[in-house]
């Protein structure tokens, strides 16, 4: 495999001397061509700049971005041969459809009719035949994103950068685009930098996810390496829910002083060899599971239930006996002050 | 719980706008209505109507019966003159104008930020603080013979520029403030922040991640100005111009104060009405600039100049 994107040591610093914003803080990243990548972060965390470095639109402080092993930190963006899916996916309002999805091929000059051909094409492969010549105020939020997938894969670039596309839709239609974007890539065999805030997004699209805290990468690794063993309390918190236990309780539960046991490894028991026991404090009804969340000696628990346990659900009040295997318990690497 | 309060007048009168929701609108907007449907449109609609009435030659008495006469007037070749120079001078002052203003207002929309762009903000809208008649006459000693201007191209050895400028056919003359080069720096100058002032909106309400995407696209710096800010900056270019248009085809002082003077449309409504006291045929004058950037506006809409919006 070949090196898609490299970052090296990259930073970037915004603001006045004295009043410094680090959102990109020295990230050092590979992503593999063929890869679907996601950055997964909460606002702010510099993902996005970190995409906009990689896009050309914000220029690195410090460091090195290298898209298929060409230095291109300091190029404008029409240089680098990367394309982009916009957050508001910035279609031209003043140009139909067929042209704004072939503008890339317009500015290469490349010829009206072949333009037009392939701008069709590319509709095609989006599933939007016909609309052609309409003008993307005319078309539904869903159907624009289309549009913008379309436009950005015309030139077939080297790398697709998607910024949070399918934040603004509603839930059907996101995770119906989740898998006919997933199902594309695989097609088209081009590498996808995908960003999003959704760890359910990242976790089911995703060859392998990024998790960004405070301008730094905190773990990269395959969805299944980010969920079951967060290298930090922060990616064990943001993904997924988490029970994180420190100190006293770590060592008393788990025989570890940092650790992290996720709620759906709990289950309810006899009071023999029960790992903890204490009374129910919140029962929260999520339909395919029940939350319920136990205070153990002073320790807040959450346990998620399956909806299919045919045992009656237990009450505010009522004393359970929690119990887990001990292959359930994640050892945390930094302690608690982090 | 707590009491409701006492149902007095003013409770009532609220409830009552409150459920009768056409009866706010009518309060709100009956008096605007009023003042522009009335008083505005209606005087002008009436001054209109006097285009279509004569004059007794012998009394100076206006005639109320319909007649063309005025209109056949018109196609006078001394008024067919006095128009179409005064729209040359709209449109090249509209162009002057448009030239100017986009560089500065794109810099206001796109990269001034915090006191730089209040201070930008200040300088252009500055000047309409004060009269225009205080700024028209500082123009005419700037443009004076013995003005600063003369002052300063002798200073620099660039006098033989201004003296080529002036022996130019039509639009020279024996000093700036006496041509019609003059006049066009004036009306250039008076009419400038009402053409940067829309460019300015309509640049700050493009998104910037259409330039991103653009650029994104593979579109150099150039690509992106003719393909997509231009485009979606032609409204407000458009709104501009159909200020800066019809105040140069309506402007009776400026060319009286500075040029050469030939006359304007506005010289022409402004002697007719006052010192002839032929108000039918100032009437029928006015028609052609309505009638023009009527003209003017269909093109516009014609070429899509609107289709940002």
């Amino acid at each position: 495999m070949t090196t898609a994107v490299t970052l090296d040591g990259v930073s970037c610093v915004f603001g006045s001397p004295g009043h410094e914003v680090r959102a990109v803080d020295g990230v050092d990243l590979r992503i593999e061509a063929g890869e679907f990548f996601t950055l997964l972060g909460p606002s702010g965390s510099g993902k996005t700049t970190c995409l906009r470095m990689i896009g050309g639109f914000t220029l690195p402080t410090a460091g090195r971005v290298l898209i298929g092993g060409q230095d291109v930190s300091l190029q404008p963006p029409y240089a680098r041969p990367v394309n982009t899916v916009f957050q508001d996916y910035a279609l031209f309002p003043h140009m139909s459809i067929r042209d704004n999805v072939g503008y890339a091929l317009m500015v290469r000059k490349v010829s009206k009719a072949e333009r037009m051909k392939r701008a069709d094409e590319l509709l095609a492969l989006v599933e939007l035949g016909g609309v052609g010549d309409r003008r993307p105020a005319q078309l539904s939020g869903g159907q624009r994103q289309r549009v913008a997938l379309a436009r950005a894969l015309i030139s077939q670039p080297q790398v697709l950068l998607l910024d949070e596309p399918l934040g603004a839709l509603d839930l059907k239609l996101r995770e119906q685009m989740q898998s006919e974007l997933k199902a594309l890539q695989r097609r088209l065999g081009i590498t996808f930098l995908f960003i999003t805030h959704d760890q359910h997004e990242a976790l089911s699209m995703s060859d392998r996810i990024g998790v960004f805290n405070q301008g730094k990468l905190e773990q990269v690794g395959t969805p299944q390496q980010v969920y079951d063993a967060p290298s930090t309390r922060f990616v064990a918190h943001f993904v997924g829910a988490a029970n994180v236990l420190d100190g006293d309780v770590a060592l008393r539960l788990a025989g570890r002083p940092s650790a992290m046991l996720r709620p759906e490894r709990i289950r309810l028991g006899a009071a023999e060899g029960a790992r903890a026991t204490g009374a129910v404090r919140e029962v929260q009804y999520f339909g395919a599971f029940t939350r319920i969340k136990v205070d153990a000696a002073g320790t807040l628990l959450q346990a998620d239930l399956p909806g299919a346990a045919a045992a009656p659900l237990p009450a505010v009040g009522d004393a359970v006996h929690l119990h887990w295997d001990g292959g359930a318990v994640h050892a945390l690497a930094s302690g608690p002050s982090r | 719980m707590l009491a409701p309060p006492a149902a007095g007048l003013q409770r009532r009168v609220s409830d009552l706008l409150y459920t009768r929701r056409g009866l706010l609108l009518l309060a709100l907007l009956g008096p605007p209505l009023l003042w522009f449907g009335v008083i505005y449109l209606g005087s002008l609609f009436a001054l209109l109507a006097n285009a279509f009435f004569g004059l007794d030659d012998f009394t100076g008495q206006v005639v109320r019966e319909f007649t063309l006469k005025n209109f056949v007037e018109l196609t006078d070749p001394a008024n067919l003159d006095v128009a179409r120079r005064s729209i040359t001078m709209a449109i090249a002052v509209t162009l002057a104008c448009t030239v100017i203003a986009f560089p500065l207002a794109y810099y206001m929309a796109r990269h001034a930020s915090g006191a730089g762009k209040a201070l930008l903000y200040i300088a252009v809208m500055l000047p309409l603080w004060s009269s225009y008649l205080v700024r028209l006459y500082a123009w005419k000693l700037l443009l004076a013979k013995e003005g600063a201007i003369n002052w300063l191209a002798q200073q620099t050895h660039t006098a033989w520029l201004v003296e080529g400028l002036l022996s130019l056919p039509a639009i020279g003359g024996p000093s700036l403030s006496f041509s019609a080069i003059g006049t066009f720096i004036v009306f250039v100058y008076m009419w400038l922040p009402f053409m940067i002032l829309p460019i300015q909106a309509a640049i700050e309400r493009i998104p910037g991640s259409y330039i991103e995407a653009s650029g994104d696209l593979g579109a150099g710096p150039a690509m992106t100005f003719f393909k997509v800010i231009l485009p979606l900056a032609l409204p407000g270019i458009a709104a501009g111009s159909i200020f800066t248009f019809s105040l140069t085809l309506g402007d009776y002082i400026i060319p009286q104060v500075i040029g050469d003077s030939t006359l304007y449309i506005g010289q022409v409504v402004y002697r007719q009405q006052g010192v002839a006291g032929n108000v039918p045929f100032a009437a029928a004058f006015s028609l052609v600039p309505i009638v023009v950037i009527g003209i003017y506006l269909w093109l516009a809409k014609r070429l899509g100049a609107f289709d940002a919006m």
